[in-house]
């Protein structure tokens, strides 16, 4: 059914609905957006600790390595799995007005990026005290960090759909999430995985992420031609994708929820 | 051109249907059962023009809410056809997409972007919205210090400033005090006058008779009776002093 009845703006629900997210997480916490610093402050710290004083394998600008799996990981994780519960939470919503489903969980990734940027910052930052110059590769990073929330969105929408007719995809999701940690070059690189799995590597777009900002960052160097597009088609894949299968699920939503 | 059509509409529900975990659709599958289909509707057309009021009576159960949730756009129907022309504002159970953390202001702005308003026309009507809400200086507070009176005035305030084509009020009307009840009564007889069509769901109550020209009477998801609502309305309330089943 064609949303007729709404015939609102688009922008300006997304918007509210992005603000109303923010707002009431940090609205709770005295030390507000503090908290988004310190958790990849400290597992950065955790990580460098373990892998430089315990195995003993020291390499340059280990932390700053850490934090380029760090910021895309987190962000990945978060949001996904906010976003997967996104529709179940936002019954209220579902059920009471005729909005268009598809801006709840896109709202709940966009919210998400907000908390991103302050990573971004800070990686930005961790990058410059460890002596990394600002380079013209620079300007990669907004096209990838883009194609890499175009991913986001495109997973969100096909699992926060699967999740009100089968509530487990929430739990489902986290358990990958908690897999993906070892599965994505954050505390390895890549140069030490095996060539006959690179390709997994190669088409993930959580570890393509995190190459290509290494390779930025770290190196100052142009994010090779094959990650980027890669990235591009997985992202984009998975958009239509998530809007196909969206659109199917989404006039049940209503009987299921 | 009708504002509002059915066409032989009817709404299934699978009894125990609704979300389950994962081994729950696989039990469903292994025991092929055949699940009842439960009608919430069943077969039910009628017609909404322009200007006109109608009142959707019956019990508990009989599918007001779900004809109502076809009319907003929030379901789809099994068979037949649902065809609205017009921008419609629901309150049903009102406040429900309030935020209990934010201000009354933040929860407004979230609220009237839900129903559709842009930034330009809720900054229009703003001040309007507060004014009739009458929480003055609460609506910087954040709503869980609200008292539910208070919650039910700013909700309604939001909705009856969001001037749609149809209107839809669920039984909200018993709530605030005798003084805004009839500030919302005002309000509605406005709308009456500026020719717009309201739908108002109940299952009793006098209000209905000086509200409304039409009713509609659904039971079991049947139309038992569709028409001027003196002749419908006694039908019903003798019919609803049996007991059910009788």
């Amino acid at each position: 059914m064609k949303n007729r009845a709404w015939g609102g703006d688009y922008f300006f629900l997304l918007s509210n609905l992005m603000q109303k997210d923010f707002k009431i997480r940090y609205r709770n916490m005295s030390l507000g957006v503090f908290w988004s610093l310190l958790n990849p402050l400290v597992t950065m710290g955790v990580l460098t600790f373990v892998v430089t004083q315990i195995f003993k394998s020291p390499q340059p600008n280990y932390p700053v390595r850490i934090l380029c799996g760090l910021v895309p990981f987190n962000f990945f994780s978060f949001a996904w799995g906010v976003g997967t519960n996104s529709i179940v939470d936002g019954s209220a919503f579902v059920k009471r007005v005729a909005i268009p489903r598809e801006i709840i969980p896109i709202a709940s990734v966009f919210s998400n990026c907000l908390h991103m940027f302050i990573q971004i910052g800070l990686l930005l930052f961790m990058t410059l005290v460890f002596g990394n110059p600002v380079n013209l590769n620079w300007f990669w990073l907004p096209l990838i960090w883009g194609l890499f929330i175009v991913f986001v969105c495109g997973l969100t929408l096909i699992t926060s759909a699967l999740n009100v007719f089968v509530r487990d995809v929430r739990y489902l999701v986290e358990s990958f999430n908690a897999v993906l940690f070892w599965l994505v070059p954050i505390f390895y690189g890549f140069e030490i995985v095996p060539e006959r799995y690179r390709p997994i590597y190669d088409f993930n777009p959580v570890s393509a992420m995190v190459f290509a900002l290494r390779r930025i960052l770290v190196e100052g160097g142009t994010p090779s031609f094959s990650t980027i597009r890669n990235l591009a088609f997985v992202s984009f894949s998975a958009l239509i994708v998530g809007f196909i299968v969206f659109r199917q699920l989404r006039r049940k939503f209503y009987d299921y929820l | 051109m009708s504002l509002i059509e059915f066409e032989r509409v009817s709404k299934t529900f699978k009894q125990g249907a609704g979300a389950k975990l994962l081994l729950g659709h696989v039990q469903d599958r292994l025991r092929r059962t055949e699940r009842n289909l439960f009608y919430a509707l069943r077969n039910v057309s009628f017609r909404v023009e322009k200007g006109e009021s109608l009142a959707v009576i019956g019990r508990n159960g009989a599918g007001k809410s779900t004809l109502l949730g076809l009319v907003a756009g929030l379901s789809d129907p099994n068979e037949g056809r649902v065809t609205v022309n017009g921008r419609v504002a629901a309150l049903l159970e009102l406040g429900s997409g309030f935020h209990w953390d934010l201000t009354g202001v933040e929860n407004l702005w979230l609220n009237a972007a839900l129903l559709g308003l842009t930034r330009k026309r809720t900054e229009e009507i703003f001040d309007s919205i507060v004014e009739f809400s009458g929480i003055s200086d609460f609506i910087f507070q954040p709503l869980r210090t609200y008292s539910t009176g208070m919650v039910m005035r700013l909700a309604f305030a939001i909705a009856v400033h969001v001037d749609p084509d149809i209107l839809i009020i669920d039984e909200v009307l018993a709530v605030g005090d005798a003084a805004f009840y009839t500030k919302c009564l005002d309000k509605i007889m406005e709308f009456r006058h500026a020719g717009k069509t309201l739908l108002f769901v109940s299952h009793s109550g006098a209000m209905l008779t000086t509200l409304c020209d039409r009713a509609l009477w659904l039971d079991q998801g049947q139309v038992m009776a569709d028409g001027l609502i003196a002749d419908v309305a006694p039908l019903y309330e003798g019919h609803a002093a049996t007991p059910v089943g009788a």
